[in-house]
């Protein structure tokens, strides 16, 4: 499995290499520069802000300046917050998505198959039409109101919670649940809908026909096989969430590094948008990894080494 | 067709109704302004009321519905249209080929969305030159959602294809003589729509979301014109003092995803039980 693990990563490295270049020569296509201001900077100025940060350079020049520069650990200066780098403001920023995200990633899957079992298991009843309707009604609004209801409900008007800013664990509840509600309503749909698909599978009747508990194989045999829908969606799902989201950190005034996915492309601040989507495509690398040695842990019939 | 089915298909029919005469059916166009009227609650005269310019709420959400799903239901269309043809040629010619179209798929699966789709926007919107801008932001929403959205269809549309390719009418195809295109288009294809239209029920619902965060972001559709998902951010910033301007076109989008989802698991139940639903990563 070590070894899986490793060959895995290497193979990583090629995808961060084009990730960092289709991300640098897409940002290039971008109209205006990172210093266009209201007022226009004098020519002479303009040309030393240019030669400071090396955008006098040509761009496979920059690039290249770029990469050995990733390759020591240094991801470049801010162009917009004079005098920070990269790697500093990430650093400050990513912990905090960090940990909302997985706040949300938990809820989100455990809340999801929760439900998402309860409905299968009571297949056709009142509980099971009443959970799949808060399902599609968790899809069918868009983040941005339902985390305004959230704050308005219990952030205002019960005050339980508080409605922004980031300063404890209690300030994680209401962005985590905004964060939450679309993937956990997808989970319990997907789980309800495998879990049904498992059931009646020939294996599962053997595993009752043997004698074993219902409890034994719902929780062995079913689940089990059924996670397997979950954990594909989760692996592109645990890079999402755990980067952080522009409206979610918006709205609670959440100092993480989801914003960065799009105010540091509205500034131009090349290394900035570089430096997050490096970050967000190694984690979608080290989920894939994680998802599939959860693949050949959920089902024997699935080795690392890639024969079924 | 399930009840259900029938229900969402019968709600979508209405939306399109309303999209396409709803801003003439009140007293005012959705573009009029009255400042002496601005920010009423529902009335006779304003039937959803007004906002901060005094523009007739009612005509404003059906514009919008308007342009909200034609760009949902078009960048969908286009996402399919890639999707086919990169997932098509990909899983029928398999080898090389397959393996180097889904090292890109990967490729572009670990870029965060919400960059591809700005980058695209803002790209696609200066490059597109002397177009009015209406029609130039809804054709850069349309490329841009579905210059995303395509990724899983391709891997969907490539396994569907794969399994198809395996059956013995295909073989026989090939025995007789028959060109890969003509194949690929005129008998595979067909044969998977099943799965693909459920699909593409799917991914309306969720472009339609995908757009109302691109308009909360700020990229969206500019005045005097407006998408719902702009009426609803808009409407956001003054949620506490006039909680109807963010009510009704935010109504208005969870009804159409819910019509939707409702048309969706229908058809997947009546068409194709292995295709689970598409959702949004944004």
């Amino acid at each position: 499995m070590i070894l899986f693990f490793f060959k895995r990563l290497l193979q990583g490295i090629p995808v961060l290499f084009m990730v960092a270049t289709m991300t640098f020569v897409l940002l290039r296509f971008l109209p205006g520069g990172p210093f266009d201001r209201e007022k226009t900077l004098p020519p002479e100025i303009l040309r030393n802000i240019e030669a400071r940060y090396h955008l006098d350079e040509s761009v496979p020049e920059q690039f290249i300046r770029y990469l050995s520069g990733v390759l020591r650990g240094d991801f470049g200066p801010s162009y917009k917050y004079t005098g920070r780098d990269v790697s500093d403001i990430l650093t400050d920023s990513f912990p905090i998505s960090l940990q909302l995200g997985s706040l949300a990633l938990m809820i989100a899957s455990f809340g999801g198959v929760a439900i998402g079992l309860t409905a299968a298991v009571r297949h056709g009843s009142v509980l099971d039409r009443g959970l799949m309707l808060l399902s599609v009604a968790g899809m069918s609004v868009p983040s941005f109101v339902l985390g305004a209801l959230l704050v308005l409900s219990f952030g205002l008007s019960l005050g339980w919670l508080p409605a922004a800013l980031w300063e404890g664990p209690s300030y994680a509840v209401l962005p985590a649940l905004t964060l939450a509600a679309l993937p956990m309503a997808y989970i319990a749909q997907l789980t309800r809908s495998s879990v049904l698909e498992v059931m009646h599978l020939d294996y599962v009747r053997t595993a009752r026909a043997k004698g074993l508990s219902e409890r034994a194989v719902r929780w062995r045999h079913v689940l089990r096989n059924a996670l397997l829908a979950v954990v594909t969606y989760l692996g592109p799902l645990v890079a999402v969430l755990l980067t952080g989201s522009f409206v979610v950190e918006q709205i609670f005034a959440i100092p993480g590094m989801g914003r960065f996915f799009v105010t540091a492309v509205t500034n131009r601040d090349y290394p900035l948008v570089l430096g997050a989507t490096l970050v967000y495509a190694c984690l979608i690398i080290l989920a894939n990894i994680v998802v599939d040695i959860l693949y050949a842990f959920l089902d024997p019939r699935i080795r690392l080494d890639g024969a079924r | 067709m399930r009840l259900s089915g029938w229900i969402g298909a019968s709600l979508l029919l209405g939306l399109l109704v309303f999209a396409l005469l709803g801003d003439r059916m009140g007293s005012h166009r959705f573009d009029e302004q009255r400042i002496e009227h601005s920010l009423q609650g529902p009335s006779t005269e304003y039937w959803l009321g007004t906002d901060a310019l005094g523009r007739d709420q009612w005509a404003r959400v059906a514009a919008g519905a308007k342009i909200s799903l034609l760009i949902a239901v078009g960048s969908t269309f286009f996402s399919l249209l890639i999707g086919l043809g990169l997932g098509g040629i990909s899983g029928y010619l398999g080898g090389r080929t397959d393996r180097w179209l889904m090292r890109f798929v990967d490729l572009v699966y670990s870029l965060p969305d919400v960059l591809v789709i700005i980058l695209l926007i803002e790209v696609l919107h200066a490059g597109l030159g002397d177009v009015p801008d209406l029609y130039r932001r809804q054709l850069a929403l349309v490329l841009a959602l579905g210059g995303v959205g395509w990724v899983s269809i391709a891997r969907l549309v490539r396994g569907l294809v794969l399994q198809a390719r395996e059956e013995a009418w295909v073989e026989a195809a090939h025995a007789l003589g028959m060109r890969n295109r003509r194949l690929l288009l005129r008998h595979i294809f067909p044969n998977i729509s099943g799965p693909i239209l459920v699909t593409f029920t799917f991914r309306i619902p969720a472009a339609i979301l995908t757009e109302s965060i691109v308009s909360f972001i700020g990229l969206g559709i500019q005045p005097p014109f407006a998408s719902w998902g702009v009426l609803a951010s808009d409407g956001f910033a003054a949620m506490r003092s006039y909680p109807h301007l963010v009510l009704y076109p935010s109504l208005a989008i969870s009804i159409t995803l819910l019509a939707f989802h409702l048309l969706g698991d229908a058809l997947r139940d009546l068409l194709d039980p292995r295709v689970r639903g598409i959702g949004t990563r944004v």
